[in-house]
C-alpha cells in the first residue's frame, strides 16, 4: 500500500494543465515510496480525457451523470474509494480552487492529514516530509502528515509536468455509488470569465496592475496583448471592482510564476509578492521610488504607468 | 425564518506584522507581533451578522486556542455576534483537530448555517470547513462571494452575499472559482467558507464595544468533548524562504527594454 492517485482536473471535458504538474509531484512521490502512479479522472463523457491520461499512469475513470457538474460532495466519496481500492496511501491533486475545494473532504474520508500548496518533498526515501509555505510565504514549512494516509494539493509552477511516457496506461472504470437525491448541494450556474488571453496561471509573460491604475487597465491590457501575455491585479483593483476577481495573484488569490512579471502601480505588499515571487523576471513601474516591490524588482523603473506602458508597447512592436 | 448561525473566529498574527522565523526554526519570533481576528473571519462574522439583520436568529462565535483567543471573540462579539465559545486548547492545532472540536460544537449547539473563513493567514492551509462538512455530512460552498464589487452600492446597503430561499430550507452561494463565478444551492444545515470579496466588515462601535464585555463567552476544556487532540501536521522545522535579489533601477523605459529584450531575452 504505497501508491499514489493523482486527481485529475478537468474543464469542459479537457484536462487543465495544472493536473500534469500534479502527476510530476505524483511520479516522484511514487518512486520514492517504490509505489505505482494512478490518475483518477471524474466527470459525464470524459472518456477522451481519460484516454489521454494513460500516457501518464494507469487511469481509473468514473464516468456518470451525477458527477457531469463538480461538486466537493459527489466527488468525495469517489476518490476516497478509489483511493482505497488502488491502495494509494498518497492522494495528489494541483492546488487549485478545484483541488483546494475537494481534497480536504476526501482527506476527512480518508481519516488522513493534508498538506496544502506543497513545494517540495523532504525527509528521507519512503518517509517524505512536504514544504509548504505559511504566513502568506514570509516562512517555509516542513511538515509530517501523522496518518496512514496523507492527503496533498502541491503548487503548479513549482514542480515539472509530467512527460508523456512512451507506453500507455491501463484504463479501468470506477463504481460510482452517489445517490443525486441524497445529494445537499446543487449545481446552479457557472459564470464564466471568458478571454482570449492564455491562462494567467500559464501564461509566460504577466502584467498585473494594481491601485496606481485608478480602474483604468487600458495600459496594462494593451501591453499584455502586444506581447501575448496575461493580465493580473492586486487586490485592491479587484476589490474595487475594476477587473474580474479570478486576476488576483498572491497569497488568497493565484500563484504565478511566468518568466516575465510585469507589476504596474503596485505597491508590493506581502500578500501580492506571496503570489509572484517565483517569477523568473520582475518588472515594478512605479512612481514612488520607495514602493518595496523595488527591492524584489530585477527591473524597477520610477515612472508613471500611464506613461511607461505605452512606450514598452511601442519598443516590443517595433520588434516585430 | 430566522437562522441560527455558527461563525468561526481564529486568532491571528495581524497581516501587516512582519514575521521572522526564530534561528533554531522551532516557530516564529513572536516580539512585536500583533495579533487579530483572522481577516476571513471577520468577513465571516459580518456575513453572519448581515444574515442576522435580514431574516432574524443568532449569532455563534467559536473559537478553539489558549486564553488570549478571548481579545479576537471580543472583537466578534464587539461587531454585534451574541454569544461566543472559548474551546481552550494550549496545544498544536491543525485542520484535523479543529474540524473534530468544530463538529463536537454543531452537534451541541445546531445551528442552520456554519460560516468560516476560506483560509487561516497564518497556516494557509485552506481546509477546515471542507473537513467540517464531510464530517457533518453536509454540503459545502467555500469561496464565497457575490457579482457586485466591495464599491457599489449594494454594498453600501450591507445586503448579505448569501441568499435564502424563500422556504429558509436552503442558501444560494456565489463562489469564486478559477476562469469565472459558480452558483450553488445548498440545503441547510451548510457549511460556507468565506472569500474577499463577500462583504467590506464593519468596524466595532463604542457601543459594540461596552455591549461585548458583557456578552457570554462560554469557555470549554477541549479535553472535555471527546476529540483526540493528538495533532496530524507536524511541523517539524520552519525556516525562512531564499531572498530574491532584487534593487536595480533603470533610468528610462529605452534602458529597460534593452535589459529585456537583448539581455534577459523575455520580451
Ligand atoms: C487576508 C489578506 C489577503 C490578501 N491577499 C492578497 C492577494 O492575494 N493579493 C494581493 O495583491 N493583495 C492581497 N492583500 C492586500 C495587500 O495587503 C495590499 O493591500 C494590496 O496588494 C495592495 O494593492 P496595490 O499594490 O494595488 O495598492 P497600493 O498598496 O495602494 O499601491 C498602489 C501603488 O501604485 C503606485 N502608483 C499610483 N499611481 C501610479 C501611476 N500613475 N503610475 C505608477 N505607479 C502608480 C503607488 O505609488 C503605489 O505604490 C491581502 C490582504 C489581506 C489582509
Ligand atoms: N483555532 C481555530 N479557531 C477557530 N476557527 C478556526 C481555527 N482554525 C481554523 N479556523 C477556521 O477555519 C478557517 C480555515 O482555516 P484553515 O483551514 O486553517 O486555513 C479559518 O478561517 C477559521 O474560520
Amino acid at each position: 500500500m504505497a501508491n499514489v492517485l493523482v486527481v485529475a482536473e478537468q474543464h469542459s471535458g479537457s484536462l487543465r494543465k495544472a493536473t500534469l504538474h500534479a502527476l510530476g509531484a505524483g511520479s516522484e512521490l511514487a518512486r520514492r515510496l517504490g509505489g505505482k502512479l494512478h490518475v483518477i479522472a471524474l466527470g459525464k463523457g470524459i472518456g477522451k480525457m481519460a484516454d489521454e491520461l494513460r500516457a501518464y499512469a494507469d487511469v481509473l475513470v468514473a464516468d456518470a451523470p451525477v458527477l457531469e457538474h463538480y461538486l466537493a460532495e459527489s466527488y468525495a466519496p469517489v476518490v476516497a474509494d478509489a483511493a482505497r481500492a488502488a491502495q494509494a496511501d498518497h492522494v495528489c491533486a494541483a492546488a487549485t480552487a478545484f483541488g483546494k475545494d475537494l481534497l480536504p473532504r476526501v482527506a476527512a474520508r480518508l481519516s488522513a492529514a493534508m498538506a496544502t500548496e506543497v513545494l517540495s518533498f523532504g525527509g528521507q526515501g519512503a518517509q517524505v516530509t512536504f514544504r509548504r509555505p505559511m504566513w502568506a510565504g514570509n516562512v517555509l514549512a516542513e511538515v509530517e502528515l501523522a496518518t496512514p494516509v496523507k492527503v496533498i494539493t502541491i503548487r503548479p509552477t513549482e514542480f515539472p509536468a509530467a512527460p508523456k511516457s512512451a507506453t500507455q496506461g491501463s484504463v479501468a472504470p470506477v463504481a460510482v455509488g452517489v445517490d443525486p437525491g441524497s445529494l445537499k448541494t446543487r449545481f446552479l450556474e457557472f459564470k464564466e470569465v471568458k478571454s482570449a488571453r492564455p491562462e494567467l496561471t500559464e501564461a509566460r509573460v504577466v502584467v498585473s496592475g494594481g491601485r496606481g491604475t485608478k480602474g483604468d487597465f487600458k495600459e496594462v491590457e494593451g501591453l499584455a496583448d502586444e506581447v501575448g501575455a496575461a493580465v493580473g491585479a492586486s487586490r485592491a483593483a479587484v476589490d474595487a471592482g475594476w477587473v474580474p476577481n479570478d486576476w488576483q495573484v498572491g497569497q488568497t488569490g493565484k500563484v504565478v510564476a511566468p518568466e516575465l512579471y510585469i507589476a504596474a502601480g503596485i505597491s508590493g505588499a506581502i500578500q501580492h509578492l506571496a503570489g509572484m515571487k517565483g517569477s523568473r523576471v520582475i518588472v515594478a513601474v512605479n512612481k514612488d521610488p520607495d514602493a518595496p516591490i523595488f527591492q524584489l524588482a530585477d527591473y524597477g523603473l520610477v515612472a508613471d504607468l500611464f506613461k511607461a506602458l505605452p512606450e514598452l508597447r511601442a519598443k516590443v512592436k517595433a520588434s516585430k | 425564518m430566522p437562522l441560527k448561525i455558527l461563525v468561526t473566529a481564529k486568532r491571528v498574527e495581524d497581516p501587516e506584522s512582519k514575521i521572522r522565523v526564530k534561528p533554531d526554526g522551532s516557530g516564529i519570533v513572536t516580539e512585536g507581533v500583533n495579533y487579530k481576528l483572522n481577516p476571513f473571519d471577520e468577513i465571516a462574522v459580518e456575513e453572519a451578522l448581515r444574515l442576522k439583520e435580514k431574516h432574524g436568529g443568532e449569532i455563534v462565535v467559536a473559537s478553539i486556542g489558549g486564553d488570549k483567543s478571548v481579545t479576537e471573540i471580543r472583537a466578534a462579539l464587539a461587531m454585534g455576534a451574541d454569544r461566543a465559545i472559548l474551546v481552550k486548547h494550549d496545544g498544536a492545532l491543525d485542520p484535523v483537530l479543529v474540524s473534530a472540536i468544530l463538529a463536537k460544537l454543531v452537534e451541541r449547539e445546531k445551528p442552520d448555517l456554519v460560516i468560516l473563513g476560506k483560509q487561516s493567514i497564518d497556516d494557509d492551509q485552506n481546509q477546515t470547513g471542507q473537513y467540517l462538512a464531510e464530517r457533518l455530512g453536509l454540503g459545502q460552498a467555500t469561496n464565497a462571494s457575490k457579482t457586485e464589487s466591495l464599491e457599489s452600492e449594494a454594498e453600501q446597503k450591507k445586503q448579505p452575499g448569501l441568499l435564502l430561499s424563500a422556504d429558509g430550507k436552503s442558501v444560494t452561494v456565489l463562489r469564486e472559482v478559477d476562469g469565472g463565478l459558480e452558483k450553488l444551492e445548498v440545503s441547510l444545515p451548510a457549511v460556507v467558507t468565506t472569500d474577499l470579496r463577500l462583504n467590506k466588515p464593519r468596524f466595532a462601535s463604542l457601543p459594540g464595544i461596552m455591549k461585548a464585555k458583557k456578552k457570554e463567552v462560554k469557555e470549554i476544556p477541549a479535553n472535555d468533548l471527546g476529540v483526540d487532540l493528538t495533532p496530524r501536521v507536524i511541523v517539524k522545522k520552519l525556516f525562512e524562504p531564499p531572498r530574491r535579489k532584487g534593487g536595480v533601477k533603470v533610468a528610462d523605459v529605452n534602458e529597460l527594454w534593452v535589459k529585456l529584450h537583448a539581455e534577459a531575452k523575455v520580451l
